[in-house]
């Protein structure tokens, strides 16, 4: 097999890029819940304890407020770190330390301090695993000045992001989406990187631009297969990073198409679809056909059940019947 | 005149430069005072006034590379720690000089070039960083010792908790200094806890607990001395508890008289840790009263050249309000 078509999964990528980092910078810590000998909830360290030990694998109880800020602290103070939240859900516990201290600390030192840490939680729905492990609040981070945040969708883009991620001088919230962890794609042996703010296309076309983010790319590619046997040409863009953002890339291929839908599975008051409408009208205004418009989870906390659950999240079906709704206009 | 032992000697030497220092910090807070109430700093300002043995006596046996991670009451802090009072100043009053380019103000203000680690606007949140700090000094073996102040009410958050467990658990080389001085805002401790003891706390994490007079400078300097060495030893943190008072209200502006009685602030007051130093060294005849007198206007000069700096140096560029965000 060359090294141009191996195939690894989402996580696999993950464990790569951070074997890689890790043996490239001895600075490298990284801090979380059972991410020690056992190789992480998700095998998302899978190999790296036995190569790289209890000083750098190191193992917390459960005290994510505390093992954030330490992990903070510890960046703050010249070693690089990693902290793991496990799922994104928990950073909830730690999310001041996130917020006033790691977003702010670059500006409220007039840039003498910064803080190179990696904050890693997975998101979003899996498996019904219900209201407390299922939220996927990235929009909130971004909201947050002085916070750099990661959604990668495939595993190529995982490694690449992260060793990106593990290079930046300060915070970047790195969030993967836990129903992607098994899926496989190629994924180059050799070093690469895939720098922020630069928009993947997925697929090109012609009549609408779909942007969708994390598992949403899946969804809004597979929706785009749909329509292009149905005759619509739909170019499909994965943001990859939502801060630093690649409006440029974005907005010319609203003008373009004129026709903008997106994909998010937050809840869509206050979303990052909200944030990528509003840049569509400021930007793109004069050459929009339509209305844009999103799909989104609906504004409720995840069902247990998977019946309801299906119903919340946006589905294939639901983004190839809005397209056509959008294209009849 | 009974000749000192050496020792005694040594100790008196320190006690004079321990009461510059700490009238420094004193005069310093009056002068922040005084210009916060003619309106000529912005902001909020929360004073050290009545707890200057404790930075002190700790800060003092400190290296310059060993981190300070301070919190709201911090401008005591970053002076003992070795900050200069025209760059703290100028930070208070949001000149483009300060220790922060008047970015951070008084609840946040950075000076690493002083491994000064900031002051916090958060109550608890600068123990896990300061906690951080040592993790980072004891992977590098850079021989960092790391000191987190913070007042009692931080002790019944989470975050004491957690970190304090955390710093235990892996022996970090830190000192976690506990300034008890009785009211969480206006919450008296012991509304707030039935274990009243911060020291007693540390033996269920499983470190060493001291208590020691806040206001005895000489006093927190031997426990300091010690918990740092021990740190610096590689042989973990120490959690010290020193019993010290604010005579001012929480932040500039709150009179502290709703919660606390005049007798007690008046009782406070007479342990005055500036006035038992500056007693100590005249009765003990290491300096008389010329000499502490021409100290005296050493020290109120360095706090007016302060003011006149802080003053005279420039706001910073509008045009900069997007640099440092990442």
């Amino acid at each position: 097999m060359s090294e141009q078509s191996r195939v690894i999964t989402y996580t696999d990528a993950g464990v790569e890029a951070l074997r890689e980092e890790m043996r490239r910078d001895e600075s490298i810590v990284y801090i979380g819940q059972g991410i020690g000998p056992r190789g992480g909830n998700f095998r998302q360290t899978r190999g790296l304890w036995k190569e790289f030990g209890d000083h750098r694998l190191r193992d917390t109880g459960i005290c994510e407020l505390g093992a954030t800020g330490v992990a903070i602290g510890a960046a703050m103070a010249g070693t690089r770190t990693i902290v793991d939240e496990v799922f994104l859900d928990f950073a909830l516990e730690a999310i001041t330390q996130i917020i006033q201290q790691a977003a702010n600390i670059s500006y409220m030192s007039n840039g003498k301090i910064k803080a190179p840490v990696l904050i890693r939680g997975a998101m979003g729905a899996v498996r019904n695993a219900g209201a407390h492990h299922s939220h996927t609040f990235y929009n909130w981070f971004a909201n947050t000045p002085g916070l750099k945040v990661v959604l990668p969708a495939t595993p190529y883009d995982v490694k690449g992001l992260f060793k990106t991620a593990l290079r930046e001088p300060g915070p970047v919230v790195f969030i993967e989406h836990k129903s992607l962890y098994n899926t496989k794609g190629v994924v180059p042996e050799e070093e690469y990187l895939i720098p922020f703010g630069d928009a993947h296309t997925v697929r090109e076309g012609k009549d609408l631009t779909i942007i969708a983010m994390s598992r949403m790319v899946d969804l809004a590619t597979k929706a785009a297969d749909v329509l292009a046997q149905q005759g619509i040409s739909a170019e499909v863009i994965d943001p990859r990073s939502i801060v630093p953002l690649d409006r440029g890339k974005i907005t010319e291929s609203i003008k373009r198409t004129g026709r903008l839908m997106v994909i998010d599975e937050s809840p869509s008051n206050c979303s990052f679809a909200a944030e990528l409408l509003a840049i569509a009208v400021e930007d793109c205004f004069d050459a929009m056909i339509v209305t844009p418009k999103r799909i989104c989870s609906l504004p409720v906390p995840n069902p247990f059940s998977p019946v309801l659950e299906n119903q919340m999240i946006p589905s294939v079906d639901r983004i190839v019947s809005e397209v056509h709704l959008m294209m009849n206009k | 005149m009974t000749e000192p032992s050496a020792a005694k000697a040594n100790d008196h030497h320190l006690l004079l430069s321990y009461y510059k220092k700490m009238l420094e910090l004193r005069l310093f807070e009056l002068k922040v005072q005084e210009l916060y109430r003619n309106a000529r700093l912005p902001g909020f300002v929360h004073l050290y006034v009545g707890e200057e043995a404790v930075a002190v006596g700790v800060c003092m046996n400190l290296e310059s590379k060993d981190l300070v991670f301070s919190t709201h009451r911090g401008h005591g802090h970053a002076l003992a720690k070795g900050v200069p009072a025209d760059v703290v100043l100028a930070e208070l009053w949001g000149k483009a000089t300060g220790s922060s380019g008047g970015r951070g103000g008084s609840m946040h203000m950075y000076a690493p070039e002083w491994g000064f680690m900031g002051t916090n606007g958060i109550v608890g949140a600068p123990i896990p960083l300061a906690t951080g700090g040592a993790l980072s000094a004891k992977l590098r073996q850079n021989g960092q010792v790391v000191v987190s102040f913070f007042g009692e009410g931080a002790v019944n958050s989470g975050s004491f908790h957690e970190a304090v467990n955390m710093g235990t658990v892996w022996d970090l080389p830190v000192v976690y200094v506990c300034e008890n001085n009785l009211y969480a805002t206006e919450m008296a401790f012991s509304r707030a806890t039935k274990n009243t003891s911060v020291a007693r706390r540390a033996e269920s994490y499983g470190l060493p607990g001291v208590e020691v007079d806040g206001q005895d400078v000489l006093g927190v300097h031997r426990v300091a001395k010690a918990g740092i060495e021990r740190a610096r030893a590689g042989d973990g943190p120490t959690l010290i508890e020193c019993k010290t008072y604010r005579y001012v209200g929480h932040h500039e502006g709150d009179p502290g008289t709703d919660y606390r009685t005049r007798d007690e602030v008046q009782y406070w007051k007479e342990q005055d840790p500036v006035k038992r130093a500056r007693k100590l060294l005249f009765e003990s005849e290491v300096a008389d009263e010329s000499e502490l007198q021409s100290v005296d206007q050493e020290v109120e000069r360095l706090i007016d050249q302060a003011v006149e700096f802080a003053e005279k140096s420039p706001e910073p560029s509008p045009d900069s309000v997007n640099e440092h965000v990442f």
